[in-house]
C-alpha cells in the first residue's frame, strides 16, 4: 500500500515520525493548490528538501543563508551555470571563498526551513516514493529526524492555539479606530511590517500571507501578535463597506427603522 | 408582519438558552441533545444547531431570539444565523475564565461576519466566584465603549436590561449616522 494521504489527516510531524521510526528511503513530495515540495530521505534521516517553485541551486541557498552577496549569486548564476552543486561547492571550498562547514552549515539550515514551513500546513495530499533516489545534482545531507520533530510538535501545539484565536484566514484587518498603543512607539519585526503594509479591509488573511510569503502558522502568529498590541482588528473581508444594514430592517426608510427600535424598546421595558 | 432578530452567541455552557427562556412569550424552541463528550459534561443537554425565542411586540413586528449553538464543531451555523441581525449579545460566564479566550474569539468573528452593535452579558454574576466586570472587560481584552453588562440568565429582570442596552446601542448608532 502507497503511503500517501493528505495532511488534514495525517499531520506533516506524524509522516516524519513514520519515516524516521521505518528508517524509510525515497521521496515525499507534499502538494497544496499554491506551492509543493519534496524531500529525500536516506534510512530514515533528511538528505534533501526543496520547495519546487524555490530556486534550489547551491548558490541561491547560500544567498538565502547570507553567506554570499547577491552580487557574487549573479557572477556564479552566470560563470557557473554548467556547474552542478557538488562541482560548484569544491569549486568554492578549493579557492578559499567558504568553508565545508559554511556549505553544510547553509545546506542543512535551507533543508530544515522547508520542513519548518511544512510543519505549518494544516492541509495538502502527499505521497511517498520508496527507494528513489535524490536528486544526483544536489549535494545532500544526513540530518536525524528527532528534533525537527519535536519542533514541528511545538509549531502543531502553537497552530492549535492561533486557529481557536483566528480561526479562519478568509477575514481581513483594518486599523483599530483608537489603537491602545502608538504605531510608531511599536517595536515590530520583518513579518510584522510586512502585513502592516497589507492591512486593508480588502484584503484578506489569507492573501496578505501569499503576498509576504508566510504561510498559515507565520501569518496567524503575526496577526495574534497585531491583535493582541491592541493595534488591528478582524472584519468581514471588503470591510464595512462591503456590508449593508438594509437586510436589518424591514423597511429602508430611516424613520421608520428608528420607530422600530423605539418600539422594540417599549415593548421589552414592559415584559 | 415584521420580524427583526437579534443573536445570543457565547461559549459552551454561558446561559444562552437560560437567557432567552427568560424573555421569550414561547417555550424556546430548543435542539438541545444530550452531552456525549466528558470534558463538556458541566451541564447535560446542550445546544446543537439553535435555540429560538420570540417576543410580539404588536400586531405588525416581531421581535426573534436566536441563540448560536456553543461548541465550535456547530460554527458553520453562526454565519448563517447572523445574517440580517439587528444586533448580537455575547455571553460570557463569570465563573468560568477558562472560556473567556474562546469568548473573545466568538466576538471577534462575529464583528468580522457584521458591524453591527453588540453587548456583551456577564452571566452569573451572582455567584460568590464571579470575576468582576471590570476583570473581565480586560481579560475580553474589550474597548472602554464597549456596553458590558452584569447578567443573570434566569433573572428576567437583567436580561431585560441587556437587551434594552443593546436596543439602545442600536439607537445610538442610527442617530450618530454608522448604521
Amino acid at each position: 500500500m502507497a503511503l500517501q494521504g493528505n495532511l488534514r489527516d495525517f499531520p506533516f510531524s506524524q509522516l516524519l515520525n513514520l519515516i524516521s521510526l521505518a528508517n524509510k528511503t525515497g521521496r515525499l513530495v507534499v502538494e497544496s493548490p499554491a506551492q509543493s515540495a519534496e524531500v529525500f530521505f536516506r534510512e530514515g534521516k533528511l538528505a534533501y528538501a526543496q520547495f519546487r517553485h524555490d530556486d534550489a541551486s547551491l548558490a541561491a541557498v547560500l544567498l538565502r543563508g547570507g553567506k554570499i552577496s547577491q552580487a557574487q549569486y549573479q557572477i556564479l548564476q552566470q560563470r557557473a551555470a554548467q556547474m552542478n552543486d557538488k562541482e560548484l561547492g569544491v569549486l568554492l571550498i578549493n579557492a578559499g571563498y567558504l568553508s565545508q562547514a559554511d556549505v553544510l552549515k547553509s545546506l542543512q539550515d535551507d533543508y530544515c526551513d522547508v520542513l519548518q514551513r511544512l510543519f505549518g500546513w494544516t492541509e495538502g495530499a502527499f505521497y511517498f516514493e520508496a527507494d528513489e533516489p535524490s536528486p544526483e545534482n544536489r549535494i545532500t545531507v544526513k540530518m536525524d529526524l528527532e528534533n525537527l520533530i519535536i519542533e514541528g510538535s511545538r509549531q502543531a501545539h502553537e497552530l492549535s492555539h492561533l486557529q481557536e484565536e483566528i480561526p479562519s484566514l478568509d477575514v481581513s484587518l483594518k486599523f483599530r479606530e483608537r489603537p491602545e498603543r502608538d504605531l510608531k512607539d511599536i517595536h515590530l519585526s520583518v513579518q510584522e511590517w510586512k502585513v502592516i503594509s497589507y492591512v486593508n479591509p480588502k484584503n484578506t488573511l489569507r492573501q496578505i500571507a501569499g503576498a509576504a510569503d508566510l504561510n498559515e502558522i507565520e501569518i496567524r502568529r503575526v496577526v495574534y501578535s497585531l491583535l493582541q498590541a491592541g493595534v488591528v482588528e478582524m472584519v468581514r473581508p471588503g470591510g464595512s463597506f462591503a456590508w449593508n444594514s438594509s437586510n436589518m430592517f424591514p423597511s429602508k426608510d430611516r424613520i421608520e427603522q428608528k420607530s422600530l427600535v423605539n418600539r422594540l424598546i417599549q415593548r421589552i421595558r414592559s415584559i | 408582519m415584521q420580524t427583526v432578530k437579534i443573536v445570543v452567541t457565547g461559549p459552551f455552557g454561558a446561559g444562552k438558552t437560560e437567557f432567552i427562556r427568560s424573555v421569550s412569550e414561547i417555550e424556546v424552541v430548543s435542539t438541545e441533545r444530550k452531552i456525549t463528550s466528558e470534558v463538556e459534561k458541566i451541564k447535560n443537554s446542550t445546544t446543537v444547531a439553535m435555540d429560538f425565542g420570540r417576543i410580539s411586540v404588536d400586531e405588525d413586528l416581531v421581535l426573534y431570539i436566536f441563540g448560536t449553538p456553543g461548541q465550535k464543531r456547530f460554527d458553520f451555523m453562526w454565519e448563517i444565523l447572523s445574517e440580517g441581525m439587528l444586533g448580537f449579545i455575547v455571553m460570557v460566564d463569570s465563573n468560568r475564565p477558562e472560556t473567556f479566550r474562546e469568548a473573545r474569539s466568538i466576538l471577534e468573528t462575529f464583528r468580522a461576519y457584521a458591524p453591527t452593535p453588540f453587548v456583551v452579558a456577564a452571566n452569573k454574576q451572582d455567584c460568590d466566584d464571579a470575576w468582576t466586570l471590570e476583570d473581565m472587560r480586560v481579560a475580553l481584552r474589550l474597548d472602554p465603549d464597549v456596553k458590558m453588562l452584569p447578567c443573570v440568565a434566569i433573572d428576567k429582570e437583567t436580561v431585560k436590561k441587556v437587551l434594552l442596552e443593546l436596543l439602545y446601542g442600536i439607537l445610538e448608532e442610527m442617530e450618530a449616522g454608522r448604521l
